[in-house]
This record gives C-alpha cells, sequence and structure tokens, in this order.
C-alpha cells in the first residue's frame, strides 16, 4: 500500500473528513472489529519463503505409478515460462475486448484445440474441473431433452465424478439412476432396461472409463437417440489425440478434465474442466464462448460471444451460474498442445501405453499379479488383483520414494503409467515389489 | 511495432515439432495392437510448430493483452488490486506443485498444514467458525453456501423453505446460483440510496424462506446500516443470511461478516486476497460458515489431528462433494503468503486505505459526473454517466474513450438500478498519483464530450483492434479455426 501521511492527508481533505474512520461512521458501532486479528505478525519476503520451504519439506516428490483420474504427464519448460506472462494472468475475464484480444485469442485457440480432439463442433472456454463440468452436462441434457428428468451415469465413470454429479443432481432436482458395471465396463442392458421407462434424457459414460479400460460405445448413440435421449461421453482428453473421439461414437456432448493435458499435479488443483458440443446444443451450454469477428477498420478479432445464455444478462433464467472459469489454464492446455503438436500428442499416448503394459506383463511375471479384468484394453492404466497386502506394499514403496498403484480393496490394485515414467523406473518398482 | 494477427494454427507446418521425448525402449507393441475400431478415425488438426513458434506466437498475443501490471484497472466489483509476486514464487515451490491429490496424507503433511491454517485465517478474518477452500470461484461458493444452507432447512425437517430473498441490485450470479441449488428467487426491493428496503422485506419474510443473499457493502458501494435489524428479522423468521464476499475488501481491518448476524459467506481469494484473476481464473471461492453449520459443508475436510498431523476427512452429515479434490490448491498458496505477507498488524490497512481510495475519486470527479448516491461509499461507488445529459455521450463510450488513455473501463451498466451505471473501485494498492492521472483523464474526457462528443462517441480510436462487430459474432458463431476456415472458403466462393 503505497499512501503516506502526506497522501492521506491530502486526499482526506478533499473529501472533506477529519480521519479515515470518518469514512465507516455509518457502520453501527457494535460491528466495528476491535481486537486483534488472530493470525501471525507480517513476514519479510525472506521469512516467508523460508516459511514455504518448511512447509514444502513436510510433502513428499514421489515417482508415480498412480492415476485415478490426475496423471503424472510431463510437460515442455516453455509453457511455465510463457504462463509467467503477467498481461495474462493479471487481467480478467475480457469484458473489454479491444484490450484483450490476448486473451480472447488464446480461448479461441483452446476452444479450437479442444474440438479437435474431442471431435465436437463447439467447445466454451473452460469450466472448473472434470466433475463440475460432467455435472453442468447433467443440466445440459435434461435442459434440452423435452420434460424428462433422469440422467444415467455408468458406474465405470470415476467415483469422484459420480459423487460431484450427484449432489449438484440433489439440489437441482434431478434425478440419477447409476448405470451398473459388468467385467469392468457398462452393463449395456442395464441401459436398455432404463431406457424403457421413458423419462431418461441422457446417459454419461468414461473413456478410458475408472479402470482404465477403452470401452467399445458402438450403438450407444443411436440407442439413445432412438429413446429421445442424448449420450455424452467424459473423456481424457490427452488420450483422443490417439482414441476414437465423442463424435466418432456420436455423443452430443463430451465433458472431462484437462488435468491430462501437461498439467501441474499442484495436489488436486488448478486443472480445468472442459465441455464441448454438437451445434444442436450449442445454446444450452453454460459458460463463456468467443467468437469470430471484425473491428471498425474490418481486422479480425475476437469476442465473448453468445452472451444471452449467461447469468450477468439472463439471471435467475441462467443455463448457469458460472462466471470465473479457469481461463489460465485453458492458456496452460492450448500452449502445451501447440509444443507437443500432433506427432507428440501421439507419440506420449504411444510411449504410456508401451510402458503401462511393459509395467502390466512385468507384474505378472513376478508372479503375484493378475489382470483383474483379462483382455480388455487399456492406455496408460490397468487394474491387477494381488494377495499381497497392497497397503503394506505401498508403505514400503512410500518409503523408498514410489507412490504405487491406488488400493481399490479386495486386492484390486490400478496402476498408471505415462511417458514420464522410464523403462528404469518401472524395473525397480518391479525389484521393490520382489524384494 | 508490427500488428501481429497470427493464430498459431496458421504457423503450423506439416512435420515441424516443438518437443522432445526419450525414445520408446519398452521393445512393446502394446499399442499398436489396441483394437482398431476403439482408436481415432480421422486425426486431430492440432499446430505443427517449433518452440521458438510458440514463444514468439504467446508473448505476442500477452502484448495484446491489459492487466493490473499494465496498467490501472477500476474494474468495480473486481478488487483488480496488484498480485505481489513473491505469491507468484512460492507458489511453483515443486514440493507443492509435484505431488498427487491422492498420495498417503503422510507425504502431504505440508499441504493439509497450508489448507487448514489458510481456512482458520479466513474464520478468523470474517468472524466465522470454519471454511471450506473446496470451491473453485465465486459462484461455486455462492452455490456452495446455498446447498449448506437447504442442508440446514431440510435436516431441520423444514422442507417448505424454498425460496431466496436477493436485492434487485445483486450480483447476476446470486440468482443464478439459487437456480441451480434449486431455490426459488425473490427480489427484495432496494431503497433509492440502494439500500435494502426493510419494510418490503418485512412481509417476504414467512416460513418458505430458507435466506437471504446480501452484500455489505451492497452493489453500490454504500454500507447497509440497517443489517443489524435485517439480522434480526431474517433469524427470527427462521432464515439464514448468505454474505456475498465480493464486497468484502473494504471491510478488511474494519468489520466481520459474521459479526453482522450472517450465517453463511464465500470469500473470492482473487478479489480481497490478491491471487491473480489469471484473464478470469482460476479463482478460488471458500465458504465459511457458523459453528451450527459447520457439519454441512462439502467433503472432504482437513481435520487437525489431536497429536498435530493433519488428516483428510469426510463426514456423513456433509452435503457432499462439490470438487473433485479439495479445490484450486495453487491459488490457496498465493493467498495464504499474502496474509502472512500482510500480517495481523498490516491487513488493518487494506479495507480503509481501499476505501479512502474510492471516495478521493468520487468526491474529485462529482463535477462532471452524476452521483446518484450522495455520503461516504466504501471500497467502490457508482456515477450514472456523465452529468451533462446534453452531450449524449453514454457511459458505454466514455468507458471506451478510457482506453485510449490507457486505462481500464470500469464496470458498465452494472448495477441495474442505473441506466449509465459506472461503477469504480480503485483497490488499496494505487497510489495518489495514479489516482490523479485517472481523475484528469476522466476530467479531459468529460471536456471531450461538451466539445468534440463525436471523438468520444467513436473511442476507442488508438487500441489496437477498434469497435467491435459483436452482433455480427453471435448472429453467425465461428467459435474454432474449422468454422473460420470454413468461413473464408465461403467468402472467397463470393
Amino acid at each position: 500500500m503505497p499512501h503516506t501521511e502526506e497522501d492521506i492527508r491530502v486526499m482526506l481533505d478533499k473529501i472533506g473528513v477529519n480521519s479515515i474512520d470518518d469514512l465507516y461512521s455509518d457502520v453501527p458501532q457494535e460491528v466495528i472489529f476491535k481486537e486483534e486479528y488472530d493470525i501471525p505478525s507480517a513476514m519479510s519476503e525472506i521469512e516467508l519463503r523460508k516459511h514455504f520451504e518448511e512447509l514444502g519439506k513436510k510433502n513428499q516428490k514421489l515417482t508415480i505409478f498412480a492415476g485415478g483420474g490426475v496423471y503424472d504427464h510431463y510437460s515442455p519448460a516453455t509453457v511455465n515460462h510463457l504462463l509467467q506472462r503477467s498481461e495474462f494472468y493479471t487481467a480478467y475475464t475480457p469484458y473489454q475486448p479491444e484490450i484483450s484480444q490476448g486473451t480472447l485469442q488464446y480461448i479461441f485457440e483452446y476452444q479450437t484445440i479442444i474440438s479437435e480432439l474431442t471431435g465436437m463442433e463447439a467447445t466454451n472456454a473452460s469450466m472448473y474441473d472434470g466433475a463440475t463440468a460432467t455435472a453442468e452436462a447433467t443440466f445440459m441434457m435434461v435442459a434440452s431433452a423435452k420434460k424428462k428428468n433422469r440422467v444415467l451415469l455408468s458406474a465405470t465413470l470415476p467415483d469422484r465424478v459420480v459423487n460431484v454429479v450427484k449432489t449438484y443432481a440433489k439440489f437441482h432436482g434431478v434425478d440419477i439412476t447409476v448405470i451398473p458395471e459388468k467385467d469392468g465396463i457398462t452393463d449395456l442392458d442395464g441401459v436398455k432396461a432404463e431406457l424403457e421407462a421413458g423419462d431418461v434424457a441422457g446417459l454419461i459414460v468414461p473413456t478410458p472409463n475408472k479402470y482404465g479400460i477403452i470401452e467399445d460405445y458402438s450403438g450407444y448413440a443411436d440407442l439413445l437417440h432412438a429413446a429421445k435421449a442424448y449420450l455424452c461421453i467424459n473423456a481424457d482428453p490427452s488420450a483422443l489425440a490417439v482414441l476414437r473421439t465423442p463424435a466418432e461414437w456420436g455423443a452430443d456432448i463430451a465433458c472431462g478434465d484437462g488435468q491430462t493435458l501437461g498439467m501441474p499435479l499442484s495436489f488436486g488443483g488448478p486443472y480445468l474442466g472442459y465441455i464441448s458440443c454438437a451445434k444442436g446444443m450449442l445454446r444450452k451450454m453454460p459458460g463463456r464462448v468467443v467468437g469470430v469477428t471484425k473491428d471498425a477498420d474490418g481486422k479480425r478479432a475476437f469476442v465473448l460471444t453468445l452472451q444471452a445464455r449467461e447469468q450477468h444478462i439472463r439471471r435467475e433464467k441462467a443455463t448457469s451460474n458460472i462466471c470465473s472459469n479457469q481461463s489460465l489454464m485453458a492458456l496452460y492446455a492450448t500452449i502445451y498442445v501447440a509444443l507437443m503438436g500432433k506427432q507428440g500428442m501421439k507419440e506420449l499416448n504411444v510411449r504410456a501405453c508401451d510402458g503401462a503394459h511393459y509395467l502390466h506383463d512385468a507384474l505378472i511375471a513376478t508372479g503375484k499379479f493378475q489382470p483383474a479384468f483379462p483382455g480388455k484394453p487399456f492406455l496408460k492404466e490397468f487394474v491387477m488383483k494381488t494377495d499381497l497386502d497392497v497397503e503394506v506394499l505401498n508403505k514400503k514403496l512410500l518409503d523408498k520414494g514410489i507412490m504405487g498403484g491406488l488400493n481399490l480393496g479386495n486386492g484390486l490394485v490400478e496402476f498408471a503409467v505415462t511417458e514420464k515414467r522410464t523403462k528404469e523406473e518401472i524395473d525397480n518398482l518391479i525389484s521393490l515389489i520382489l524384494a | 511495432m508490427k500488428y501481429y494477427d497470427n493464430l498459431i494454427f496458421e504457423l503450423s507446418r506439416p512435420g515441424r515439432k516443438g518437443y522432445e521425448l526419450p525414445a520408446n525402449d519398452f521393445g512393446k507393441d502394446a499399442f499398436d495392437n489396441l483394437p482398431a475400431d476403439l482408436m481415432r478415425q480421422e486425426a486431430a488438426e492440432l499446430p505443427e510448430v517449433s518452440e521458438l513458434d510458440v514463444v514468439r506466437h504467446y508473448t505476442n498475443l500477452s502484448m495484446k493483452n491489459f492487466g493490473v501490471d499494465t496498467g490501472f484497472y477500476p474494474l468495480g466489483s473486481c478488487t483488480m488490486k496488484y498480485n505481489p509476486k513473491i505469491n507468484e514464487e512460492v507458489a511453483v515451490i515443486p514440493e507443492f506443485t509435484a505431488i498427487h491429490p491422492l498420495q498417503d496424507e503422510k507425504s502431504v503433511q505440508g499441504a493439509l498444514e497450508l489448507y487448514y491454517n489458510l481456512q482458520k485465517a479466513l474464520a478468523n478474518i470474517a468472524g466465522l467458525y470454519e471454511f471450506t477452500l473446496n470451491p473453485y470461484a465465486g459462484a461455486h461458493g455462492e452455490l456452495t453456501g446455498l446447498m449448506i444452507m437447504r442442508s440446514y432447512h431440510i435436516a431441520n425437517g423444514d422442507t417448505k423453505r424454498t425460496k431466496v430473498i436477493v436485492p434487485n441490485s445483486a450480483h447476476g450470479t446470486n440468482p443464478a446460483s439459487a437456480m441451480v441449488a434449486g431455490l426459488e428467487v425473490v427480489e427484495v426491493k432496494s431503497k433509492p440510496n440502494g439500500s435494502i428496503d426493510v419494510e418490503d422485506l418485512k412481509p417476504l419474510l414467512d416460513d418458505t424462506v430458507a435466506g437471504i443473499m446480501m452484500t455489505n457493502p451492497n452493489t453500490l458501494g454504500m454500507f447497509e446500516t440497517e443489517i443489524m435489524e435485517i439480522a434480526k428479522l431474517v433469524h427470527e423468521a427462521g432464515g439464514l443470511l448468505y454474505y456475498d464476499g465480493a464486497n468484502l475488501n473494504p471491510l478488511l481491518g474494519k468489520v466481520r461478516p459474521g459479526d453482522m448476524g450472517f450465517d453463511i459467506m464465500h470469500i473470492n481469494l482473487h478479489k480481497t486476497f490478491s491471487t491473480p484473476h489469471g484473464g478470469g481464473g482460476p479463482g478460488s471461492g471458500p465458504v465459511g460458515v457458523t459453528e451450527r453449520l459447520a457439519k454441512f459443508l462439502p467433503n472432504p475436510k482437513v481435520k487437525k489431528n489431536e497429536d498435530g498431523t493433519f488428516s483428510i476427512i469426510t463426514s456423513g452429515d456433509s452435503l457432499g462433494s462439490i470438487s473433485t479434490f479439495l479445490g484450486n490448491f495453487g491459488v490457496m498458496m498465493k493467498a495464504y503468503a499474502y496474509i502472512l505477507t500482510l500480517g495481523k498488524e498490516n491487513i488493518r490497512n487494506v479495507g480503509p486505505l481501499a476505501t479512502l481510495n474510492a471516495n478521493y475519486i468520487k468526491e474529485s470527479l462529482k463535477d462532471d459526473y452524476l452521483l446518484p448516491i450522495e455520503g461516504v461509499c466504501k471500497h467502490e461507488f457508482v456515477f450514472d454517466g456523465l452529468k451533462d445529459k446534453s452531450t449524449h455521450v453514454t457511459t458505454l463510450n466514455v468507458a471506451k474513450r478510457l482506453l485510449d488513455y490507457g486505462f481500464h473501463a470500469p464496470t458498465i451498466y452494472f448495477p441495474l438500478l442505473f441506466h449509465e451505471s459506472m461503477m469504480i473501485e480503485p483497490t488499496e494498492t494505487e497510489s495518489l498519483e495514479t489516482l490523479d492521472e485517472f481523475i484528469d483523464v476522466m476530467h479531459k474526457v468529460a471536456k471531450e464530450a461538451r466539445e468534440t462528443p463525436e471523438k468520444v462517441i467513436e473511442a476507442p480510436l488508438t487500441t489496437l483492434v477498434r469497435k467491435l462487430d459483436e452482433t455480427g459474432a453471435a448472429k453467425n458463431p465461428v467459435l474454432t479455426y474449422r468454422h473460420l476456415l470454413k468461413e473464408n472458403e465461403k467468402e472467397a466462393a463470393k
């Protein structure tokens, strides 16, 4: 705060009061806070840095072999450097487009990249995370389907996504039915049975699913559309560089978490949620959208558009209450994908897939693990069955600086391998398991 | 400097690369053996560019942007204060950025301690019992807060309380959040001075009311002096008070929302606690509650154990979860650094100096701009356009002219109580010299409006791009590069 005593005096004179306290004379005395705050005394930069370093020492950086929706992907150094341009990070929502073309253009590029990955017609400027994006997709389907208030969720969606959707739905008054899984994949017969009731607005399924399995959704879109319901696919956008896309499965909406686009793990956030849709659902899509236009001199320019859907115009009739999103993370995703490019996005998936299968086969070779879902195709994450005590094993690995597979209970353990894991790291993991 | 007008896709050349990965030495052909019908049928058209292409491209884009670091950003209701650089540095310590949210608790004790300490500090600053830091933004906090409000009534068997009272001057997110939370919005009128009309409120307070959403100071920057009376009335009617923390900044060091009778509130860490706005996020919208509501806070929660360690817990009474993990953790780190830097001593000056700055601008400009409400404001205030209405120069024109002079525009056409609203919030981090420069320019624009109104109406004249065709953009949405290529083909065919 740059105010000198003299500044304050000049300003008070202009205002015509004697003291800053006078500016609060309208506040009832009984609510004025007169005590001392119960927070530490001011720290200098040196002290603050030390404080954070001390806190940091209480965390452990690990070699990570787990996923669960968050993956230890590699991100080129360039991404973080460019993200530090403070013209980007100290701006707000581009309300004044003439001086916000930087933000508006990267959002347009982000929309393009996500639309290319999902194969869908349009994408918004980002949501908070994959789970809340899925909740908003649920509402989109209900708002688009006429007089239908039930949405089906596959049990193979990540549990954390299902939980958040259920919370949103409970309060908003949307009915949710979870379709059971069968051998690690969505039970199609269960979907068919539920559709018969005629009150289903849509179905949400994952790719890859919570066990890492790439499910086959042949026939799903036709089935849903015949029942006048929508299909939404929750997809890992990084994997979509190689996997059949939501558009290719015939989905109406794609959503998911953008963390896999190289974002630091950061103990769970910030990441971003994305939502893409077919053209027909565009006006039910939540959040901000950027479009191309021209300025008064005919120059190409970018602007927030289709704002008639949004809360600041429609208030309680808006499609969603979202205002701030995860814009800077959309820039992150955009720069990351630009660097990795068409080739890199494929190469990292190939490397992760081959690495994951290398670990998978090596685990079987130990004689202590078997595949939990034999024969099911997977990309970078898979579930094994073991007689070992997973908790004991993971504690042992933690002591060696390794995050082992996620303990799913009942002897099931889920491993993930990204392009960052090396053969040596995997061999070391195996030797520690055998030790 | 040359005007930069490329899209990253336009720089793309087949075969160009901007990355290196280690050689694939796993000796597997697992990827190639995945079933073909599960794989992408048509390749994504992603950029093929070099690292230098990327660096120049985004550096050039950044130069087409205006941020707090570029210049004065008096955007009302958004609290565009300076974002101290040390906060950016401590937030990228690898011991925090490289930890997985599902790591063993034992290996993330530093992160949990930070979450817990920030939660405690916010509770103390707000005069409330406990906070969740899980909500990702202000509107997400509102939604979470309203879910808590409903959970409380439902737990009491009071299921008919489905209405929430919202002032007609409220932020658009308030009624929208109520809609998402399944509540019906009832508007309460504002008096000519912008504060809630208590007489209009009284008849609304029946046994179907879940609560009221307010901000204090209100969206005109005026303190709601009858707050204690309002709190009493709402509580007596069985309702709860929700505080929209968008306007918390002027109260830092002076008033705690909990002491005014509020039961639930959210804080925008990206406003009051100086975390960068990021071009529209990531923000963070922690929600605080009184003791009787704490059990409804969303899962997961961070608990301090008796032995001084920290755990992540979930509870059965909770409203459920509203986020995948524990929210925008990276943003929380910056807010925590901000609080520690200010400390208990300097945090006291934040509100008063923000209020001083706002009143100084208001008093300096009310000769040329129409001040609809006299009296001291808090951190922000609203002009109803230029005083001299004969020039036909609108608030939009003034806003655009300010861009020519190197300032960001105020928030315009909000609140909806006036036709020509211009909402100015300078924040405490701006110096007297900056405020004086802004005041001079505002006077100059008023003078131009009188003498050469066409110049102001045509503004902006000197920005990188000029007035944009927003109607055309909405009529024919071009939202991706693929759409743009199609449009260009259509144009060429003409």
